[in-house]
């Protein structure tokens, strides 16, 4: 036993299975999140009718996708249609294999780490520019075109946003970011004198419009394109390419949180007095909090499979909670509860975005991008440099 | 369908060193953002519009003939169906012709009643137009709010009538049915809710640099080429002309109540919406007038049971919230129209689009769609 998970390869692999398999079901859920955010925004109340509030919603949405007919349009390049969405799903998939989602559970820490998520989500463009000029339509190929340029000139900022926090950080491995990070007591973001905020911000504005959300959802844009390079894609391809959209948020919003917060790290890591409180209690209190909550909700429900659920539900917030009490499970997975409830409030800000914009027109886009971020985003690395360099 | 553009000379593109190839571009009659079955069909350079046509007949249903073969009141319901989305304001031009024609005086009762069901149908009117705009746009909540207030508007007809969007609100002559007990108290809530309410709007959009930008200096359509292509209402109103039929010839009573006239001066999209918010105040203003001291007395005027107006012919027309919507009738003297016509300001304003729309981007065309307001029952009637 103490063999195999000796092997450098088995337990990356078994994490690689886990991220492959309850992938999918989360990004279900944060479609759910985002469905349940907006609607509270919208004065709705957003899915409520599969399982209690709707919680089953994702689920019986990837059933209703995987039945659904497969249409490939007549005139369609089949091979390059067929391709499209692998390729936008893996490349957002692959991206995961460098991101540390704990000090535990990461797949790989190689040394160029955030070189490859630069360079895997470069080729996730291709998926959409594929996707368009496969379709055999306008609508397509004109989403396409737009998601070309966009991504392409957006990515810019968004690299030297994050040049600037390796500069600072010292390393591209995406590990050693998150331990600079933890030896210097500080957030990426609030590094360098605050001089940092900058590419932070500039960094969180790029991924907007990197993973093409509102309100840069121009290649989707759907009272313009219909649904941009997705237009022609129906049941299981249009599943990818859907996944493929909240992997790429997941990802962005999961570079953005090691690098400029912290990573897994919990708010203020060095300071000792805080382990207990923002360790244990915290999250005992949460997921306790949770549970209860579920427990109020059951009230209202009179269907005896939606209680059933959902004391479902509440019981396993109780068991986390419980879980987050023994100090020998919660050394392992504290980490993951900061990363996952960091990405959480970027995810949440991509929503709240789409809630509140209007959407930008294509030239206004590139206008933004090139007249305005770019050179923001170079002077903030020259700045930081020279800072860097003098102040240190 | 490229022979099919007008052949009227575009304007010059920008020279560029590619010879670029010209993209003509199906948009509707299935699409999101047509409202409804408009088709256009664009002549793009990239994502620039060098030329429209617009396709429509989709929703024909011959309304004009229908009417030839109905009596007066039979045809009543028939209107409502037009410009689905006030209702009211349609069946009240419809009123108001055939009553010229009957010359018949309406009690001061019901013309009260009948400007502030008008005015409350303004505003659910303006309303899905903001929501529907904005949705074009691109801003995805307020459609939502805006169908929250909406919902009042509409609950009151309901209340009043037993409908809620084909309310066939008004018979000639005057009303059908006497107004509810708290009727005025539901207009009076309804109006200081409201006011709050398109503050909300604004704050979420009038000063958002996002939705200015997508606004401003598009679609531009000045006083003088309103006046070439015969656009009226609020989009005439943007252009800086103060011209509005109910202070222009005053109808129903409107002559009696107090509001203003917003206006602007460039005439393009973002004026507007400024204007059509603005005008979703004044209405609040005068619902408020009419129904706090709505006169007491008979709500129907000496009509017979049969209506058979004397040959001749009557035009009139009200300030629709799309613009100005005339009824032309003309009587044989027998029970149904020998001929009506509709002047529908959806029909007349979508004319300007393709004006407008030259220079401009793709995503321009739909704001600009949707700057229009237009119903397209109305349009092809």
């Amino acid at each position: 036993m103490e063999e195999i998970l000796n092997n450098p390869y088995v337990v990356p692999l078994i994490f690689t299975l886990l991220i492959i398999a309850l992938f999918p079901l989360m990004a279900g859920y944060i479609v759910l999140i985002e469905r349940k955010v907006l609607a509270d925004l919208q004065v709705r109340l957003g899915p409520m009718r599969v399982g209690p509030y709707g919680l089953l919603q994702p689920l019986a949405d990837a059933f209703k996708l995987m039945l659904k007919e497969d249409i490939i349009p007549a005139g369609a390049d089949k091979a390059l249609f067929w391709l499209a969405p692998v390729v936008s799903t893996f490349t957002a998939l692959s991206a995961f294999a460098v991101l540390p989602l704990s000090d535990v559970f990461y797949i790989a820490d190689v040394n160029i780490g955030v070189l490859f998520i630069l360079a895997v989500s470069s080729i996730g463009v291709l998926g959409a520019i594929l996707g368009g000029w496969a379709s055999n339509s306008k609508y397509s190929l004109m989403g396409s075109l737009r998601s070309a340029a966009q991504m392409v000139s957006y990515e810019v900022p968004l690299g030297f946003a994050l040049v600037t926090a390796l500069m600072v950080a010292g390393t591209l491995s995406m590990q050693g970011i998150v331990y600079a990070q933890l030896e210097r007591g500080m957030w990426g973001a609030f590094e360098n004198f605050g001089l940092m905020i900058v590419p932070t911000v500039v960094f969180l504005i790029a991924s907007v419009a990197e993973t093409a959300r509102a309100p840069f959802d121009l290649p989707e844009a759907e009272s313009e394109l219909v649904a941009g390079f997705h237009t022609e894609y129906s049941g299981f391809r249009f599943a990818l390419f859907f996944l493929a959209e909240y992997a790429s948020i997941f990802v962005i919003s999961g570079i953005a949180v090691t690098v400029f917060f912290g990573g897994w790290l919990r708010p203020f890591p060095n300071v000792e007095w805080l382990a207990m409180p923002l360790n244990v209690a915290f999250p005992l209190l949460l997921f306790i909090g949770i549970g209860a909550g579920c427990v109020y909700l059951l009230r209202g429900l009179i269907l005896p499979e939606q209680r059933a659920v959902l004391a479902g539900v509440a019981g396993l917030c109780f068991l986390l909670g419980a879980a987050f009490a023994v100090p020998m499970v919660n050394e392992k997975i504290i980490g993951l509860l900061w990363f996952v409830l960091k990405v959480g409030v970027l995810v949440y800000l991509f929503i709240w975005y789409r809630g509140t914009f209007p959407r930008l027109r294509y030239d206004q886009l590139m206008d933004f991008g090139w007249k305005w971020l770019i050179p923001i985003s170079i002077g903030a690395l020259i700045v930081n440099a020279v800072a860097l360099l003098v102040l240190r | 369908m490229a022979d099919t553009i007008s052949t009227a000379p575009l304007p010059q593109t920008d020279e560029t060193f590619l010879d670029a190839n010209e993209m003509v571009l199906n948009m509707g009659p299935q699409h999101p953002s047509t409202h409804g079955v408009l088709r256009v069909i664009l002549k793009l350079d990239g994502e620039k519009v060098l030329g429209t046509e617009c396709v429509i007949g989709y929703l024909h249903r011959g309304v004009e003939k229908i009417a030839e073969n109905r009596t007066y009141q039979q045809f009543g319901p028939y209107v409502d169906r037009m410009d689905y989305v006030a209702a009211v304001s349609n069946g009240l031009g419809y009123c108001l012709a055939i009553e010229k024609l009957l010359d018949v005086e309406i009690p001061a009762r019901a013309q009260a009643v009948r400007v502030a069901l008008t005015e409350l149908n303004r505003i659910a009117s303006h309303l899905l137009w903001l929501g529907t705009h904005a949705l074009d746009i691109g801003a995805i909540t307020p459609v939502f709010l805006c169908f929250r207030e909406r919902e009042i508007i509409l609950q009151i007809f309901e209340k009043y009538c037993g409908a809620r969007l084909t309310t066939h609100a008004f018979r000639i002559g005057g009303l059908q049915y006497e107004t509810y007990d708290v009727f005025e108290k539901d207009c009076i809530d309804f109006c200081d809710v409201m006011l709050g309410k398109i503050d909300e709007y604004e704050e979420l959009l009038t000063t958002n640099r996002i939705w200015v930008g997508r606004t401003k200096g598009i679609g531009i359509l000045n006083a003088a080429d309103c006046k070439d292509y015969g656009v009226t209402g609020p989009v005439l109103r943007a252009a800086g002309v103060e011209w509005d039929l109910r202070r222009a010839q005053p109808y129903s009573g409107y002559e009696n109540y107090e509001f203003d006239i917003p206006t602007r001066e460039t005439g393009d999209t973002y004026d507007r919406y400024v204007v059509r918010m603005e005008e979703m105040r004044q209405s609040v203003r005068i619902i408020r007038q009419a129904v706090s001291d709505l006169p007491s007395g008979p709500i129907k005027g000496k009509v017979g049971k049969v209506i058979k107006p004397p040959p001749g012919e009557a035009y009139v027309s009200i300030e629709a919230p799309k613009g100005e919507l005339g009824y032309y009738v003309v009587s044989d003297g027998s029970l149904n129209a020998y001929r009506l016509r509709v002047r529908p300001p959806s029909f007349v304003n979508l004319g300007a689009l393709d004006k407008m729309c030259r220079g401009s981007l793709v995503a321009d065309v739909v704001a600009i769609i949707g700057t229009i307001d237009i119903v397209l029952g109305e349009v092809d009637r």
